[in-house]
């Protein structure tokens, strides 16, 4: 499904290597989780496959399926099945959080050839989907994020990965902000969207959003690369003993 | 102290030789007094302080340069709904196109019909002009408040039930037109009066309106997409104890425009809202001028003006709230902003507040700005089309401005003919 082969990625403004070859593959209905310090490059990674500008790839390739991503624009890979949830999700006064979602959702369906979806059928599977996972009409009706708390910010992502239904979704540090009940509600709706055909990246700093998303295969990520593979118990030696020992062991 | 204002006599006297000033009717005396007035004050020139982010030329000189009709498919306001319609061709009243004048709770007739003795509007014809006089001329009015060849006289004594919609065609390259409107809102009455079209090549108004106590004017205006059309419009109101005075305008195109609004806010607890929302591409360039005075205890003005720039556009706003002594409780609000699509287009803003009032609360804001990238790649990383997502941010940046308008309806053509513009002005 996802397939990211020897990517490195340096800072558009300044000469500075952030990925340094990261080799990784997400297939279809598993979930990859993808653990780190501080500054090891997970997030860019995220930014990068979804296209945001401020990046420069000079080597290596990302492929969703077929399609080369780094050779497409960011509604381009939207449209061919990937989804970022931010670990900041951006506030944007002035749109409806109901229109930014239906013009979403329909600029998608018109890029791969499908019917646009109708206001009534919008509506319809927006507020089944809003009941899950705890998002009132209010929400619905104001502003993108504007006012939002942390854990409303982070249902509001799922809202849109649940609405845009993804071939690939990648969660950018979605547990950071949240309390316990918040974490346990975003879990909800992030397991009610696995599936067989649907591939998840997880980036996280900490075990316990693994508790809750059970991840199939753990990579640890240092100064811009994947330097451990394993089980979901890697996770626990992180939580358990820290970066330190793994750091140092393949130093 | 500023040195004394050199008046711009030789072209002020050519354009006084190019117009006749009406002798007859009920309103000679006032327009005589008009011509003397700008006489002494003189047309607007390129030093005045006044004028210094727009040049008054092509608004002054005698002879009206020729603007070429734009020909589109462009709506009235409110069209199809329930109105009153009141056509003007090249500042002509057009009996024909035009329903009759008649409306339960408004008396209606022509500034042009001079048989008519109409006392009300003889005492205020040119009185809030004079007015607005000070403390910063405004020439360009008094010549209309003189020259005028039409304009309505509107007096509300109850609450009709649907807006006078004034619609300005044009049909000519070259028709250069002035209109004067005097609208005067009885104690306790309602009226929405909405004006749209391209009007003429060069257009110059005025209008007046006494907004008596607990009375309510609401004005929404879409001027023409005609580029090279080019407008002086001004707004002169006197608003009462507990009245409501809210205007909004859109601009979209148009090489010159200049907007003032000359507001005093006389009776207390009275409310002001004036608001713009403009979109201009390339030679465009758009100036909204306000002057409010409280004058007054525990009123309210609010000034909301926002400018969508591209490809070397212009905007303008100069916009004062003056708070006389004893204006107390004043809440006073102002905010102008201009997104700039790129780096070619300027804003040029001049917020002023003076206060002489110890109990009052004013704000004032004034900022430039490019479309929000984190934003804009946000919308786009949920696969909305560059072009689209830019519309959206644009659309609601101009949202605060439009917003100020009350009624729905108006709200949502506005909000269409705005998205219009912008699916066509793409870059």
């Amino acid at each position: 499904m996802l397939k990211i082969n020897n990517l490195h990625v340096q800072l558009e403004e300044e000469d500075k290597q952030i990925l340094k070859g990261v080799n990784l593959e997400v297939e279809p209905g598993k979930v990859h989780a993808i653990m780190g310090p501080n500054g090891s490059g997970k997030s860019t990674l995220s930014y990068v496959l979804a296209g945001r500008p401020g990046y420069q790839v000079t080597e290596g390739t990302a492929h969703l399926g077929d399609v080369d991503l780094l050779d497409i624009e960011p509604e381009e890979r939207a449209a061919a099945g990937l989804f970022l949830a931010f670990q900041y999700p951006v506030e944007i006064p002035g749109v409806g959080n109901m229109t930014f979602l239906r013009t979403a959702v329909n600029a998608q369906r018109k890029a791969r050839g499908e019917e646009e979806m109708s206001a009534a059928d919008f509506l319809k599977v927006i507020r089944a989907k809003a009941k899950d996972l705890k998002i009132d009409a209010d929400m619905l009706k104001r502003p993108v994020n504007v006012g939002f708390s942390g854990g409303e910010k982070k249902r509001n992502e799922i809202l849109q990965m649940a609405m845009l239904e993804p071939k690939m979704c990648i969660l950018d540090e979605t547990d950071s902000g949240l309390d316990v009940d918040a974490m346990k509600l975003v879990s909800e709706g992030v397991n009610a969207l696995r599936d067989e055909g649907r591939g998840f990246l997880v980036i996280t700093h900490y075990q316990r959003l693994l508790d809750h998303i059970k991840p199939d295969v753990v990579h640890i990520m240092a100064d811009g690369r994947i330097i451990k593979t394993g089980g979901p118990e890697l996770a626990l030696e992180v939580e358990n003993n820290g970066y330190t020992d793994i750091l140092s062991e393949v130093a | 102290m500023a040195a004394p204002k050199q008046i711009n006599t030789t072209e002020t006297e050519a354009r006084i030789d190019t117009l006749t000033l009406p002798q007859d009717g009920w309103s000679a005396a006032s327009r005589a007094d008009a011509q003397s007035r700008l006489r002494a004050m003189g047309l607007p020139g390129r030093r005045d302080e006044y004028w210094k982010f727009t040049r008054p030329d092509a608004l002054v000189q005698a002879d009206v340069p020729a603007a070429e009709v734009f020909q589109s498919d462009e709506a009235p306001l409110m069209d199809g709904q329930p109105c009153l319609r009141v056509v003007f061709v090249d500042g002509v009243f057009d009996a024909d196109a035009s329903d009759d004048l008649a409306l339960e709770g408004i008396e209606i007739s022509r500034l042009a019909d001079t048989s008519a003795d109409i006392h009300w509007a003889q005492s205020l014809h040119g009185t809030l002009e004079t007015a607005g006089q000070s403390p910063v001329a405004r020439p360009l009015a008094t010549l209309a408040t003189a020259y005028a060849t039409d304009g309505l006289l509107i007096r509300v004594t109850g609450q009709p039930d649907k807006p006078v919609n004034v619609i300005y065609n044009r049909s000519g390259d070259s028709a250069d037109v002035m209109l004067h409107h005097v609208v005067k809102l009885e104690q306790g009455t309602k009226l929405t009066l909405l004006e749209s079209g391209p009007a003429a090549a060069r257009l110059n108004t005025v209008m007046e309106v006494d907004v008596a106590d607990t009375a309510a004017f609401h004005h929404v205006r879409t001027q023409g997409r005609d580029h090279q059309r080019l407008a002086a419009t001004h707004v002169f109101a006197r608003l009462g104890t507990e009245s409501i005075f809210k205007s909004f305008t859109m601009t979209a195109n148009g090489k010159m425009t200049r907007n003032e609004c000359v507001l005093e806010l006389t009776g207390d607890d009275a409310v002001a809202h004036v608001a713009g929302a403009c979109v201009g591409d390339g030679d465009f360039h758009h100036d909204d001028t306000v002057f409010i005075t409280h004058d007054a205890v525990n009123c309210e003005s609010r000034q909301v003006f926002k400018k969508v720039l591209r490809n070397g556009a212009t905007g303008v706003f100069q916009g004062k709230i003056l708070v006389k002594a004893g204006a107390q409780k004043t809440d006073g609000y102002q905010i102008s902003q201009s997104l700039l699509l790129d780096g070619d287009s300027q804003f040029l803003a001049k917020p002023e507040l003076e206060i002489y009032a110890d109990d009052v609360a004013c704000s004032h804001g004034s900022t430039s700005g490019a479309i929000d990238e984190e934003a804009l790649f946000y919308l786009r990383s949920r696969g909305v089309p560059e072009d689209q997502a830019t519309n959206l941010l644009t659309l609601a940046f101009l949202a605060e401005a439009v917003q100020e308008i009350e009624d729905e309806d108006l709200r949502a053509d506005i909000e269409t003919r705005m998205s219009g513009w912008l699916e066509r002005h793409r870059t």
